[in-house]
């Protein structure tokens, strides 16, 4: 059974503000990056970021997501997160989701790094006891030591992304939707890092990752999933 | 339009109770960081305006400078919730941009988490009331049971207002600024600084005939230990019914296309 199923889906985002010249939309549309730009059935102007789109991820799938800046792949995932619901077509989830798009999302410079870990871990739904229980886990991987009592804007712009991080990948997760983000700190940390990332996808029944790094998409998915101005233009498939 | 989704999203606000709790008190502890008497400067700021509107005003209006007083504290502070939940409305989904497009919260959530940070700053400018009503006890205490009553009447009215506004907002950015102009305006017309019963009979309505007048009576009567007429009631439940069901179609019609808009 497929964990996560779509059927003709279509993103499309409606432009208001846009009240520019005929010629202007002209060229508009002849953009080479982003989706396509085109009209919808009340004849407004909608920039098409993913047209009509289906596949299906199964049970223990490593999906990676490839392409260029603006083919579409980081509003899938938003899209596989809930965040967007398709403008045309289906999507069936079956799985509680963990999406870690924008990493430092909900920290607050101006107050001590327990309280972030707390802030940050009730926007990904847990409750205020099970983060206690994690406060040790994630303070000692972030190795940021007496720093986590102290104001977050006291960091430096490393400390901060590794504790962001390590909050990020503290949750058991069933299926994960990651927009790259491999680059935190250091080597050291890169290192420490990488496996955690790896540990927790083990972990996971489900993994979806947005790349440019095709390395790492060949090296740890057993899918790739190319895209195009928002359509799939190759879908290779491995045995794990 | 989906209703079952909407109705999730609003039992899954409901549930994150500790989140926007959490949030809200961040954004109230941001305001006053590091300052000395922290969010406790609401507080202040409040006192000094009674203290100084107060006689004044009870003077230019030819009250009884006790009574004006009361009056005057209390229908401010209500007015300072009700008008910044309006206010902020409309800023409730658009201001949680970056909330809304990494993570997938019921979007009902920005709106408790707004409620909550002013029904924070409602707590810190209580203590006036407490203040005033310690110093100048009302005639009576007997209707001052009905107050929670009241006040959870107008909070119900305020969550559909602001999640009507803030939906519609998203949509239209013309929204908020309308909204700020009509909420200045309906201070100088609502019997804030003024008190209804200044009224002639003949002009009586303009007291009458405003929603906002019944949802600070509501609240503000018992605590003066007036009598709170029935009208107010009637207005302020039916306003809660009508506009809730309206809010809540608007909202399960447009949910889905509130982070499209952002």
């Amino acid at each position: 059974m497929a964990v996560i199923e779509a059927h003709n889906l279509v993103v499309e985002f409606p432009i208001y503000s846009f009240t520019g010249h005929r010629s202007f939309k002209k060229s508009l549309l002849n953009l080479a990056t982003g989706g396509i730009l085109a009209k919808d059935a009340a004849n407004r102007v909608v920039v098409r970021a993913l047209d009509n789109l289906n596949f299906e991820f199964h049970e223990g799938d490593r999906v990676g997501l490839i392409g260029n800046n603006g083919s579409g792949k980081t509003t899938l995932l938003q899209v596989l997160a809930g965040i967007y619901e398709p403008t045309v077509g289906d999507l069936i989830v079956d799985g509680r989701i963990t999406s870690m798009l924008g990493i430092t999302l909900g920290m607050d410079a101006e107050v001590t790094g327990v309280e972030n870990i707390y802030l940050r871990g009730q926007l990904m739904g847990l409750s205020r006891r099970q983060i206690d229980a994690m406060v040790d886990d994630i303070a000692d991987f972030a190795g940021i030591g007496d720093f986590l009592n102290l104001p977050m804007r006291t960091y430096s712009s490393g400390m901060a992304m590794r504790l962001a991080f390590a909050v990020a990948t503290s949750v058991d997760a069933d299926i994960i939707l990651m927009d790259e983000w491999l680059s935190v700190g250091d080597a050291e940390f890169v290192q420490k890092a990488k496996s955690r990332i790896t540990q927790m996808m083990e972990k996971a029944r489900l993994v979806v990752i947005a790349s440019h790094n095709h390395a790492l998409i060949t090296d740890q998915c057993n899918m790739v999933i190319e895209l195009e101005h928002g359509k799939i233009v190759s879908e290779t498939t491995r045995a794990r | 339009m989906d209703l079952s989704k909407a109705k999730l999203d609003l039992r899954g606000g409901l549930d994150r109770a500790s989140l926007w709790w959490s949030l809200a008190w961040q954004d109230t502890k941001q305001r006053y960081r590091r300052s000395f008497l922290g969010p406790f400067w609401i507080t202040v700021s409040t006192g000094v305006l009674v203290g100084a509107m107060g006689p004044l005003y009870g003077a230019l209006l030819g009250q009884d400078v006790a009574s004006y007083l009361q009056h005057l504290a209390i229908s401010l502070i209500i007015w300072f919730f009700i008008s910044a939940v309006i206010n902020e409305a409309g800023s409730a989904f658009v201001g949680a941009e970056g909330y809304i497009k990494q993570v997938a919260l019921p979007l009902s959530v920005h709106v408790f988490r707004l409620l909550a940070k002013n029904v924070v700053m409602l707590a810190h400018n209580a203590v006036i009331i407490v203040l005033v009503l310690m110093f100048l006890p009302p005639a009576h205490w007997g209707d001052v049971w009905l107050f929670p009553f009241g006040l959870l009447l107008v909070l119900g009215n305020l969550f559909w207002i602001a999640l009507l506004l803030a939906v519609l907002s998203a949509r239209f950015r013309d929204i908020p600024q309308l909204v700020t102009n009509i909420v200045q305006v309906a201070f100088f017309l609502s019997p804030i600084i003024w008190k209804a019963d200044m009224l002639s009979q003949k002009s009586r309505f303009v007291a009458d005939f405003n929603p906002l007048y019944h949802f600070i009576e509501v609240i503000r009567a018992p605590l003066l230990g007036e009598p709170v007429h029935a009208v107010s009631w009637i207005v302020t439940s039916s306003f809660l019914v009508l506009g809730s069901v309206a809010a809540f179609l608007v909202f399960a019609r447009f949910r889905a296309r509130v982070p499209y808009w952002l």
